[in-house]
């Protein structure tokens, strides 16, 4: 019995941590979209006025030259973090790690590609 | 059961109408007027207004009781942008048939409505923390920071065409704001809605009160806008 209620506690609170975490299609759709994009070319709904594009996340040539460890500072501490624009900023108050993690992922999912 | 769903609506805004008047009647069908924040993406990408439960700790009182009476849009992609774009020829576009317009209010419902939003302060904690040092900025240097150095110009407009479409228009942003909210806001947007579309840019306080000041600027330059 008391096995079952630690089951049933971790259970509760795989859950709620479950509920807590986004999908990775989900945080690109919030925040990534407004700049890359619907379709993550880089056309987003914001771009009119930029002075520097923002990447097309489709382009595999350009992508397989980031590796992983470098999205994910591009995406938690934003792009002055890797020498790129101050208009990609720092997402690291919004997701977790494992987030940014699953959405580097989600960008190798994209471009088709791996880094090298 | 469409006829039952009726019933059961009408019933509740009739509860509501007569427990809180206008605010958790009608205000209530598209903003979220009694909290908590919204927790999950799903629930924010269906959000079609910004959440009114903390408006005493947000909006100017004089804003709200003029706006009310004549609505215009703040944010030119609606509350969520990704529900109001389409494919276009140069990338993604708004969808302007996909927005709706907030309904005009009597100056008597106006009045009262703002009275009672400005009863709704569950955020003193966090206004309480905000200290506006007085000052200004030449609207050129803030300009500079604003699009240059600090970026915010990629979803915000500074002025009606230049700037990003996805988040709300700043040239109006002080005179529809408190200023202990905007700083607060910009210290730490998740601290009011973790799903903020805003993301915390970790700016020095020193940056916090000069984008403060430059709201401050823009919007007395644009006093006939919104």
């Amino acid at each position: 019995m008391p096995t079952k209620l630690v089951l049933l506690l971790l259970l509760a609170a795989f859950s709620v941590q479950a509920q807590a975490k986004e999908t990775p299609a989900d945080n690109y759709k919030a925040y990534c979209v407004q700049c890359h994009g619907s379709d993550g070319t880089g056309k987003g709904v914001n771009v009119r006025d930029m002075t520097v594009v923002p990447r097309d996340h489709t382009d595999a040539k350009a992508m397989s030259g980031r590796s992983d460890e470098t999205l994910f500072k591009a995406i938690k501490e934003g792009g002055p973090s890797i020498e790129k624009s101050i208009l990609m900023p720092p997402w690291g108050a919004t997701l977790s790690d494992e987030e940014i993690k699953e959405l580097v992922q989600h960008l190798r999912m994209l471009c088709k590609c791996k880094f090298g | 059961m469409k006829r039952i769903i009726f019933v059961v609506l009408l019933g509740f805004s009739g509860a509501t109408l007569a427990e809180g008047g206008m605010l958790q009647g009608s205000c209530a069908a598209c903003h979220n007027t009694k909290g908590p924040a919204t927790q999950t993406l799903k629930t924010a990408f269906e959000k079609k207004g910004p959440d009114l439960f903390y408006a005493g700790n947000k909006y100017r009182q004089e804003w709200l009781v003029s706006w009310l009476q004549k609505p215009g849009r703040i944010r030119p992609a609606g509350m969520y942008y990704g529900g109001h774009i389409k494919a276009g020829a140069k990338g993604d576009e708004i969808d302007a048939s996909t927005l709706t317009d907030h309904i005009a209010l009597s100056k008597a419902d106006a009045t009262s409505v703002a009275a009672e939003l400005m009863k709704m302060k569950p955020h003193d904690d966090l206004i309480a923390k905000e200290k506006i040092e007085p000052g200004t900025i030449p609207k050129q240097m803030g300009e500079m920071a604003f699009t240059k150095f600090l970026g915010c110009m990629a979803c915000h407009l500074i002025e009606p065409e230049y700037g990003g479409l996805s988040g709300p228009e700043l040239y109006t942003a002080a005179k529809r704001l408190q200023p202990q909210y905007m700083s607060s806001f910009i210290r730490s947007p998740q601290a009011w809605e973790p799903k903020s579309m805003m993301p915390n840019k970790n700016l020095s306080e020193v940056n916090i009160q000069k984008m403060v000041h430059y709201l401050e600027t823009l919007s007395k330059e644009n006093a006939n806008a919104n």
